[in-house]
């Protein structure tokens, strides 16, 4: 993947450039028009770091009309275009294009609407995830889904990618917590999708674009649920002396009919590394530790922790703490979510995975790490977020070695295979984007991803919304003889190729 | 077995009962090449919601049945297309789980009795019970699925884990596409674990001016009410049956009149708890209420989902949804005879219109949209046994909902103009 292959690159555009640009003033606010070089570069990369690639224009929109014609615009000129939210995400899915436009929704920063009666909040795309539930805590809502990078990452950017968190177990990830939402295709139709009601009718077209990670269409406003806060919440710190105890102790949590809002699962490098960061009291002789969270009323809480408890010490715990109060409670978490900057004290760089697999599966995926670890000789923290299965591998290493991302790739590459393996899947919830996208012939065979392409050229008929992303090259698929093709002639010659 | 499929299929029958996917695809590819549109049903339990078509061969997936594979410890069911779904629900009973969504037995509406249909149909339509508000419906609670397309290819989507991201997702999109996409062969459903107990408050005699603040108040307190409906006597309705009592004759229910109801559900050291804070705070010290305990609970929310209150009724029946703060003036713009019940804490209407034209129907539609919401037709009847747009969509909707179609069935041979004209 190091050598990323990239959609041709239209020489025609790029020859264009100050034609777009003025014209593009002309849509927009000319001040919202950037193409100098040094103003581009900002925009050169997402959370997936290791890619950079300047666009060749990068534009602010300020409303629903504007995108719309800008879009309309590079529709007819075909132009490429990568729409960016907050710049977060983990699999390169905002990693722009040497040809393309890329539209910055930094600018929709409004909360439009707040209606406690019905439960829900409109916001604008570019608003972050913590300021939903921060605009609607003073009346006790909040808004459910959690990603770690919450403080920054913005709501239109979690519906692009359908972002969970630590407590998606029991409250689902965006597209269980959001009723609605306006797009707009890249032949510039503006279109409300689901609304202020539960589900809508005819196609959940809400549902579809949700985790699109951007390729179906630029998302405008996003109408997303709240939820009361629950009574009471309480978090239990439970150490244990293996990774299979500890993963047993999951496993019978959940079958003994518990569902905790959320259960987080570290290894013994990652409590370290984290312990060390933010100290958070975390059990230091401990090779396994869970955060289990429960939440409702008070006697819900008490007998659900009696209960976890109970289970723990069947398996093994060798240390039980049971947050006393809010403030310890965030502080058992301060250390999880603060695993990704631990890391980047261990080493110079990290490299973090995102498989899910089936719960009962850890110790096997944990020991194949530990074993792959080994062979490509890269130390590895494990972070997962137990009760869904939502494994974070971080694979540390140092990119002033050349040959070390390279080796980093497939070795995460490997993780990711394995999962799918033992029944999971490539992503939980950071997205395929550049990263996973020639790992998707592992899930899928050529009849599954012909049809998600379709789907694609039903929206975006040429292909100009983020091409690249999600959906493998064909070549390299058929080069790894992953994709069968008959006869050097591919099945459906009119699809476009990503 | 290929072969003797293949050589059923060439005999021309009207009906296919396939026992595999392959057979599926088989007679899918056939009908494709020969541009002969096909009826898909799971086992014709919802057949008439939707628009009439106009087929000459029908696929039936009663015979594509079974249970591939239930792990309780990973919280998935892995089912072939066909499967009942009550079949399923005693599995999981089995292991204190259940299908949280509440799948409705339709049964009771259109003949009378029960007949719950099967996980394809439920997909299909996806339709759910009174917990919708607080857990999701069907489609919040698909894994993942197997399908033939009306190319006759077999496609899969999703998986048998709760997070992931990998593609889009498409098992929302085959979700309440009624057949009109690909035919379902297998689908994955999340499970969850079932409550120890169940209560239900129930407050009588409150009318609609008040009820909905009362469900409001409840959905929004932090009590973690699982069910919140509104069973009014009025209007009454010469031409429907007024049946309230008949249907909810259960000895906890101490008085007569209307039902405010509350569900509640969890460990039962906490229930009670949970029961008292809402008492407290809804203020109804005053009023006459009721408590359901756990099996009447259980059978109380039972016949609210399995709309048993028009239970083989003769009229049309008419789902609206729409913000729960707006259902109170739209009750009021409403033909006043219309017999009613509210659930979802308000967010759902479930209304019998009898003696309702196409006109009275649109004009309803109106009102709806006016106020944020959308209205189906679930049920048809002599009086009226057609309408021409069964669901609500508008132009871009439309258009978006046709390029899709055609990227699943660009023939147009699955179920076609069963959602709308054209698709």
């Amino acid at each position: 993947m190091t050598n990323l292959r990239m959609p041709k690159i239209d020489r025609k555009v790029i020859s264009k450039k100050d034609i777009i640009v003025k014209r593009l003033k002309k849509i927009i606010n000319p001040e919202h028009v950037l193409d100098h070089q040094d103003e581009l570069k900002p925009y050169e990369t997402d959370g997936l770091s290791a890619y950079k690639q300047k666009p060749l224009i990068v534009v602010f929109p300020e409303n629903t009309r504007e995108v719309s014609e800008i879009l309309k615009y590079c529709n007819e000129e075909r132009i490429k275009v990568v729409p960016r939210g907050a710049g977060t995400g983990l699999s390169g899915g905002a990693l722009p294009l040497k040809d393309c436009i890329l539209i910055s929704l930094g600018k929709f920063n409004k909360i439009l609407e707040i209606d406690y009666k019905n439960r829900f909040v409109v916001a604008q795309p570019g608003v972050t995830n913590l300021s939903i539930t921060q605009a609607v805590q003073d009346k006790n809502f909040y808004y459910a889904p959690d990603p770690s990078s919450q403080i920054a990452c913005s709501i239109g950017g979690n519906v692009a990618e359908n972002s969970g968190g630590v407590h998606s177990l029991k409250y689902g990830t965006t597209t269980n917590n959001i009723l609605g939402v306006e797009v707009v295709f890249m032949d510039g139709t503006i279109s409300k999708l689901g609304g202020k009601t539960f589900d809508s009718e005819g196609y959940d077209l809400l549902g579809l674009i949700t985790g699109s990670e951007g390729l179906l269409c630029v998302i405008t406003e996003v109408t997303v649920k709240i939820l009361k806060k629950p009574q009471v919440i309480k978090a239990a710190l439970i150490g244990f002396p293996t990774i299979e105890d500890g993963g047993r102790c999951v496993s019978k949590i959940i079958s003994s009919g518990i569902i905790p809002a959320g259960m987080e699962m570290m290894d013994k490098e990652l409590i370290h590394a984290t312990d060390n960061f933010v100290k958070a009291g975390y059990p230091r002789d401990a090779e396994s530790m869970l955060i289990v969270e429960l939440d409702g009323t008070e006697a819900d809480v008490s007998e659900l922790m009696l209960r976890v408890n109970s289970i723990a010490k069947v398996n093994k715990a060798t240390s039980i703490k049971v947050s006393k109060n809010d403030k310890e409670r965030l502080k058992f978490w301060a250390g999880r979510k603060a695993a990704f900057p631990a890391c980047g004290d261990m080493a110079p760089d990290y490299y973090c995975m995102d498989g899910t697999i089936p719960r009962g599966k850890l110790s096997e995926v944990l020991k194949e790490i530990k074993r792959l670890s080994k062979k490509y000789n890269l130390p590895v923290a494990n972070a997962f977020h137990a009760g869904d299965g939502n494994l974070h591998p971080l694979i540390m290493y140092d990119s002033n070695d050349k040959k070390a991302l390279e080796k980093t790739e497939k070795f995460g590459a490997e993780i990711l295979k394995y999962c799918v393996k033992v029944g999971g899947v490539l992503t939980g919830e950071h997205g395929v984007g550049i990263e996973k996208r020639e790992l998707m012939c592992e899930m899928f065979n050529d009849n599954d991803i012909q049809q998600q392409i379709k789907i694609k050229k039903a929206l975006d008929t040429s292909s100009l919304l983020n091409p690249g992303k999600v959906y493998p090259i064909l070549r390299k698929c058929a080069e790894e003889g992953r994709v069968h093709i008959h006869g050097g002639k591919t099945k459906f010659p009119d699809i476009p190729r990503f | 077995m290929e072969e003797k499929q293949s050589s059923l299929i060439s005999q021309d029958s009207d009906l296919f009962y396939p026992e595999k996917e392959k057979e599926v695809s088989d007679i899918i590819k056939k009908f494709y090449k020969s541009n002969i549109p096909i009826e898909i049903i799971g086992s014709g339990s919802k057949r008439t919601i939707g628009r009439p078509l106009q087929c000459g061969k029908t696929v039936n997936l009663s015979k594509l049945e079974g249970i591939i594979e239930y792990q309780p410890e990973e919280l998935f069911i892995k089912v072939k297309a066909g499967t009942k779904i009550d079949k399923i629900v005693n599995e999981l009973k089995k292991n204190k789980q259940e299908l949280a969504f509440e799948p409705i037995d339709f049964g009771y509406l259109f003949k009378g009795k029960s007949d719950c249909g099967t996980a394809a149909g439920q997909v299909a339509c996806n339709i759910s019970g009174p917990r919708r508000f607080k857990v999701g419906s069907t489609r919040d609670h698909i894994l993942g699925f197997r399908a033939v397309n009306g190319r006759g290819e077999i496609i899969k989507s999703g998986g048998t884990v709760v997070k992931n991201v990998t593609g889009y997702d498409l098992s929302k999109l085959i979700c309440n596409s009624f057949g009109t996409l690909a035919v379902l062969t297998e689908i994955t459903f999340k499970v969850l674990p079932a409550s120890e107990e169940s209560k239900t408050l129930v407050i009588h005699n409150l009318k609609i001016d008040s009820a909905p603040e009362y469900l409001e108040k409840a959905i929004n307190s932090s009590n973690e009410v699982s069910g919140a409906s509104f069973l009014p006597i009025e209007p009454i309705c010469s031409n429907c049956e007024m049946n309230i009592e008949n249907t909810f004759k259960l000895n906890d229910l101490k008085y007569r009149g209307s039902l405010t109801a509350f569900r509640i559900e969890g460990l039962k050291q906490s229930i009670a708890q949970r029961l008292e804070n809402l008492k407290k705070e809804l203020k109804i010290q005053e009023f006459d209420i009721s408590e359901l305990e756990n099996l009447q609970s259980e059978i109380f929310w039972n016949k609210i989902k399995n709309l048993e209150f028009f239970s083989a009724t003769k009229n049309n029946i008419l789902r609206i949804v729409i913000p729960p703060s707006e259902c109170i003036n739209l009750i009021y713009e409403l033909p006043s005879k219309f017999k009613y019940f509210l659930d979802w804490g308000g967010a759902v209407i479930w209304m019998e219109a009898c003696e309702i034209t196409e006109q009275k129907f649109e004009s309803i539609r109106k009102k709806v949209i006016r106020h944020n919401g959308y209205i189906s037709m679930i049920k048809y009847s002599d009086n009226l046994p057609y309408v021409e747009d069964v669901f609500t969509i508008n132009n871009v909707r439309f258009n978006i909902s046709q390029n899709i179609k055609k990227s699943f069935d660009p023939k147009r041979i699955l179920n076609p103009g069963k959602m709308y004209t054209g698709i």
